[in-house]
């Protein structure tokens, strides 16, 4: 058989078309990449043209075999799994040939690297859903995150319930997307550059307040900064206001010189409470 | 005083009660309201102290002002300690500011007694009403009921709030009498049997009238602090599942004591927190709510405290040798769960996972199995897993270096090695 690698335009879309193209040719794609990625090589590759009907054809046709399958195809295609396109394609392939009785067996083979990857995914997404800082600027609120995967759609729901009355946004700077809320409607694009607005006075003051609060209640005597890590690994603290440098804390239009009264450098709580009025920072 | 300061005194006072968790109310979004309360359910942290703890409630005092005089508490009214006070309006809108930016999933509110228990328990209603009704706020809140307060306003913070605690405070009367002489056992425990006839009766009218107020629908949870007296780990485990099985509680938190006042009564102010101990209860308290033990088959009168080596279900594995080992792919349940190393997640995927073959014990990691300690302890499809066969004080001391490396626990209280591990077969 002839080695090809399909190219597709980077949506779920586009890479259920290659699936559909691939049983439609009767042929086993050697790779299939984004055509973004793609380098030349000596395979020889056929781009894939995103098709609507053919995809949806492709999901009902998993989803009336397994549901769980069809769940795993969506979610393993917003991993960072290395390769994901080529072990989802794998799983549709067993699935189609023996039937959905080896997705009981999570540590089947082929489904083991995909449920490894959908089990990060969804982790990475629950935490985010408490990690996520938003700020106020007139009325929307507004965040960002560094996530490894592509998690947006999955803390659609969880946001669009919890802020129904708001307007709100996140934008994902790894994978250049942002959820966009308002009037009742989700949606999620591509955006390419975006850059948060300095905060007014009363967004400084929470911001303040939270840091405040957050090193306050750490004990002291229970100091452990290795637990800390466990639940909340380092990559996450980007984001979150209680790492930032002091200069988050200061509102726009604030004369810079006025120092922000912090906790002593986020070590474990104070002894005694601090001082009132602006103090040094650490 | 302005807001920072008092949110500094009033969380600093606050943060030695351990409950935290917002788990256990369901309730999605309102029409006309801000926020809700589903996401709690998997008790969602929103940071983690340094300290390691999960952070999910803006957890303050409405006030550290106090006229008991509880031994082991900061804001006894002797101590001399920097005190504020939040108004009702600004601790409901701090909330909500705070809940807005996804800092919190909503509000623990406690405080010391100011002035009478009733006096007190009014401003938190007050400051609990503005927030659910001028902010409309829905998410979650955990009230604290201070022992003393008349019933009827239980009821009304039971209506305001999602949970209710009530502090159990000490494991024994005897310590209270000591330690606690304003509060007695019987004013915490009647507002506890009162919660508890609360929601009995709000069920009942929630069957007939749909939209009834809800009373605590996420029920009630107390705290114990551990340490500060000489009660044994049986003595507290003994009244945790008491607290279960007559009050259906939700939850028993422990708290080490942290020494923070001088008192002869008290441990030394040196004295390091026992954390390590905390943390066998927590074990032990999780082993009783999901795993199907009892207290009695943990501990007993000869052995009355947790062995600091091992954790509960391994020492409780090493006392009962003859039950193993099992086998995965034949056993039921809740034999699967005696399986140190084996949880409630992986015996379930055990149970799915068999359905479509035979396990083999190279399967069992990937079921999430965790083999350093379970290897010892089954079979699978007869097949010891790698480096399973060893047996007696061997397997005790193995499973002591394997728990020790990399876990969370802090260093741990030096002791003659084995003092309590049995060594039978
Ligand atoms: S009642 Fe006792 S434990 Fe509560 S704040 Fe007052 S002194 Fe502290």
């Amino acid at each position: 058989m002839p080695e090809v690698i399909y190219l597709y335009d980077g949506s779920l879309d586009g890479f259920l078309c290659c699936i559909f193209e691939s049983y439609a040719k009767k042929e086993i794609p050697t790779d299939i990449l984004q055509e973004e990625l793609w380098e030349p090589t000596l395979y020889s590759v056929r781009a894939v043209p995103s098709d609507v009907a053919h995809a949806r054809r492709v999901l009902r046709r998993v989803a009336v075999l397994s549901p769980y399958a069809a769940d795993l195809l969506q979610r393993g295609f917003l991993t960072c799994l290395d390769r994901r396109e080529l072990f989802l394609y794998r799983m549709v392939a067993k699935l189609l040939r023996e039937g959905p009785g080896f997705l009981r067996n999570p540590a089947d083979e082929v489904l083991y690297p995909i449920i490894k990857a959908v089990r990060a995914l969804n982790g990475e997404a629950q935490l985010l859903r408490g990690f996520v800082r938003f700020s106020e600027f007139s009325g929307v609120l507004g965040a960002e995150i560094e996530p490894k995967n592509r998690v947006l759609p999955l803390l659609r729901g969880h946001f669009c319930s919890r802020y129904r009355n708001e307007a709100f946004f996140i934008y994902d700077r790894v994978h250049r997307e942002a959820l966009f809320y308002a009037d009742g409607k989700a949606r999620i694009v591509p955006l390419e550059h975006f850059e948060m607005e300095a905060p007014g006075a009363e967004e400084a003051g929470y911001r303040l307040l939270w840091k405040r609060f957050y090193d306050t209640v750490a004990i002291r005597e229970r100091y452990n900064p290795k637990c800390r890590m466990t639940h909340m690994p380092k990559r996450y603290w980007n984001t979150m206001t209680e790492f930032q440098p002091p200069s988050y804390f200061r509102a726009k239009n604030s004369p810079s010189e006025r120092a922000v009264p912090f906790a002593p450098n986020g070590r474990p709580g104070l002894a005694k409470p601090a001082e009132s009025g602006p103090s040094d920072p650490g | 005083m302005d807001l920072l300061e008092k949110l500094t005194i009033l969380s600093d006072a606050a943060k030695y009660d351990a409950a935290c968790t917002s788990s256990g109310a369901r309730r999605g979004f309102r029409e006309g309201m801000i926020g809700d309360a589903s996401s709690s359910l998997a008790g969602c942290c929103h940071t983690f102290s340094s300290d390691g703890r999960c952070v999910t409630l803006l957890k303050v005092l409405l006030t550290n002002c106090c006229v008991y005089d509880c031994k082991y508490c900061v804001n006894r009214r002797s101590n001399d300690t920097r005190r504020a006070m939040f108004s009702p309006e600004e601790l409901a809108e701090l909330t909500i500011g705070f809940y807005r930016r996804n800092y919190i999933e909503g509000l623990f509110l406690s405080s010391g007694v100011f002035r009478s228990p009733d006096e007190t328990t009014e401003l938190m209603i007050k400051a609990l009403r503005i927030l659910r009704e001028t902010y409309r706020f829905n998410g979650y809140i955990h009230a604290k009921a201070i022992p003393g307060t008349s019933p009827e306003l239980v009821e009304q913070l039971g209506f305001l709030a999602d949970r209710l605690s009530v502090n159990i405070e000490l494991p024994s009367e005897a310590g209270l009498r000591l330690l606690a002489p304003d509060k007695s056992r019987q004013a915490i425990l009647s507002p506890m049997r009162q919660i508890q006839n609360g929601r009995a009766q709000n069920r009942e009218e929630l069957a007939k009238y749909r939209h009834a107020p809800r009373f605590a629908p996420a029920g009630q949870s107390t705290q114990l602090i551990v340490g500060a007296t000489g009660d044994s780990d049986l003595q507290i485990l003994r009244l945790t599942q008491g607290l279960y099985d007559r009050y259906r509680l939700k939850r028993v938190f422990f708290s080490a004591y942290v020494p923070v006042v001088e008192n002869a009564l008290l441990p030394a102010r040196d004295t390091k927190p026992p954390l390590l101990r905390e943390h066998r209860l927590y074990q032990a308290d999780w082993l009783l709510r999901f795993y199907g033990f009892r207290a009695e088959e943990l501990l007993d009168e000869g052995a009355p405290d947790f062995n600091p080596l091992v954790d509960p279900k391994c020492s409780w594995a090493l006392a009962h040798l003859d039950f193993f080992p099992v086998e995965v792919n034949t056993a039921d349940y809740e034999t699967l769960l005696r399986v140190p190393g084996i949880g409630v997640t992986s015996a379930r995927r055990i149970l799915s996972a068999r359905r479509t073959g035979r396990l083999r014990p190279e399967d069992l990691k990937k079921l999430g199995v965790v083999l350093k300690r379970a290897r010892y302890f089954l079979t699978a499809s007869g097949k010891l897993a790698p480096g399973g066969r060893i047996s007696g004080e061997a397997l005790a001391r193995t499973l002591i270096v394997a728990e020790a490396p990399g876990a969370a626990d802090p260093p741990m209280r030096q002791l003659s090695l084995f003092d309590s591990v049995p060594q039978g077969a």
